[in-house]
């Protein structure tokens, strides 16, 4: 692996970039593996990398339907944070949290990882009682919060309309400043560059149509590009839990929703942090290239179209343009859905299952980006130990037998709840 | 947009429903003490790419429940009635 820095830079400016080295290998797959990982996103190419550097477990396969970050990866808004106050949760992306901030420097590849903030916007005394309540817990865990009055909210985002008369009044707000925003498309590129180095090979275009199972062990997959054995099969897709984990026989506390995002035509810097608010359930930020990159509610109904229907659009839009109504002349240039396993309790699934040698790692609802190098990280753990990590302990599959579910939100289970 | 027709009012824009849940999960019998079931009911669902038989709600409407098959790779709804009817024996 060429290693990027100023001098590779200077040495490649001399002959037009015409002579950069391909970033990774695309290899046919082996007929076996040590581990095979379903899914080429950032949660299966961080597990891929954090199995190699972490753990030397390099015979590995990534295998990837289509291409590597198509998926939610590629389609999300990009929001980092670890504000969550749930015990299980606060410290699991705390941990991902400190992963971002190193992780340019680990991969040798710049995620444009920005710590511009994320501020969450109270509009009730409710929402201000279980916000501070929520930065105490962050801050008890050494994780940094500050909560903002209106006064302080109103010269942090001076577009926002604070006044008394709104629709959605804003109360204050709870900002977590290391939070931010990252190039999602540099996430997937820079794992899987790295996992590559380490010798993992990157399968793209071949899609799992079964898991093979013999006496209650996974030994492999079947793929569009033939079969291939594993001692170890690991899920980590977005969507398509519920899907793989039929074909290994098991049903899954999961369903499958459509959420839709979209960018508005770019402006000059108007936002630099990134806001959200609950109530009116929106939350933006301002893209490097200008555009506001703004999303809302699930489309509410299970869905396996990438794509959704446009009352959300407009109540999406709606629902920004009552906190900024300066933004009401903008364009919407794009708009594009994906698809996300939704949890009954709103939270992961990190776990060893009852078949020997098959791992799960889904139910990311709509929170998966953030988490991708820490969910990798316990994941790796996970795999190439049998037992799971101390900070993925809690995200089992038998929580939601014996009852000890991680309700952020306390909607209970109604998994378009969360 | 999706356009549901409600077996009571007519056609209908999506916006006037609200989705409940699936069509096909059935609650324990109140006496059926076991945990098993009951887990069952409240939290496994079946991943079905295509058409499922589902329960919505005409919340801005009659507000009464109705049943609706539709596919979930395309959004096509093909049936609707009340939660009480059967279309072609059950879903798929």
């Amino acid at each position: 692996m060429t290693r990027y820095s100023i001098l590779s830079l200077a040495r490649n400016a001399l002959t037009g970039h015409r002579n950069w080295p391909q970033a990774w290998r695309s290899p046919a797959p082996k007929p076996a593996y040590d581990v095979v990982i379903i899914g080429g996103g950032g949660h299966g190419l961080a597990t891929a990398y954090y199995l190699a550097k972490n753990h030397g477990i390099t015979n590995v396969a990534v295998i990837e339907k289509g291409w590597l970050g198509g998926g939610n990866t590629g389609r999300n808004t990009t929001i980092v944070r670890s504000n969550y106050a749930q015990p299980g949760n606060t410290l699991f992306y705390e941990h991902s949290m400190k992963l971002w901030e190193g992780l340019s420097q680990d991969l040798n590849f710049n995620v444009m990882m920005s710590h511009r903030g994320v501020l969450n916007l109270a509009h009730s005394d409710g929402q201000v009682d279980s916000f501070q309540r929520r930065g105490n817990v962050m801050r008890i865990n050494g994780i940094d919060a500050e909560y903002l009055n209106r006064d302080e909210v109103r010269a942090f985002v001076p577009l926002l309309d604070c006044s008394l008369d709104a629709r959605f009044p804003i109360k204050g707000g709870l900002l977590q400043p290391r939070g931010g925003t990252a190039r999602h498309d540099a996430v997937a590129w820079g794992y899987a560059r790295g996992a590559d180095a380490y010798g993992v090979d990157i399968v793209q275009n071949c899609e799992v149509t079964g898991i093979d199972i013999l006496g209650g062990r996974a030994v492999g997959v079947q793929t569009t590009r033939g079969a291939i054995k594993a001692a170890k099969v690991a899920t980590a897709v977005a969507g398509h839990t519920g899907h793989l984990c039929e074909m290994a026989g098991m049903r899954m506390p999961l369903e499958t929703h459509l959420l839709q995002a979209m960018v508005s035509e770019p402006v000059k810097p108007c936002i630099d942090t990134v806001v959200t608010s609950g109530a009116a359930h929106m939350y933006i930020s301002q893209s490097d290239k200008g555009e506001l990159v703004f999303g809302g509610d699930l489309e509410f109904y299970p869905s396996y179209a990438q794509r959704g229907n446009f009352p959300r659009i407009e109540d999406v839009a709606q629902n920004v343009l009552t906190l900024f109504p300066s933004f009401g002349r903008l364009r919407l240039m794009r708009t594009w859905g994906g698809v996300m396993d939704m949890s009954m309790d709103g939270s992961p699934i990190i776990t060893k299952t009852d078949i020997q040698g098959f791992y799960i790692n889904g139910g990311w609802c709509y929170g998966g980006f953030k988490a991708t190098p820490g969910s990798g990280w316990v994941y790796a753990h996970t795999i190439a130990n049998d037992s799971p990590h101390e900070l993925n302990a809690a995200f089992t599959l038998k929580r939601f037998e014996t009852g000890a579910v991680i309700d952020e939100h306390g909607a209970g289970a109604k998994a378009q709840a969360h | 947009m999706m356009l549901i027709t409600c077996p009571h009012c007519g056609p209908r824009a999506q916006t006037e429903f609200s989705y409940q849940d699936d069509a096909t999960t059935r609650r324990p019998a109140i006496d059926d003490a076991g945990q098993a079931a009951h887990f069952e009911y409240v939290y496994q669902r079946d991943p079905r790419r295509g058409p499922q038989d589902e329960i919505w709600r005409h919340t801005a409407g009659c507000g009464k429940f109705i049943k609706v098959r539709r596919d979930t790779l395309t959004h096509e709804i093909t049936a609707t009635g009340t939660p009480q009817d059967d279309f072609d024996g059950g879903a798929p």
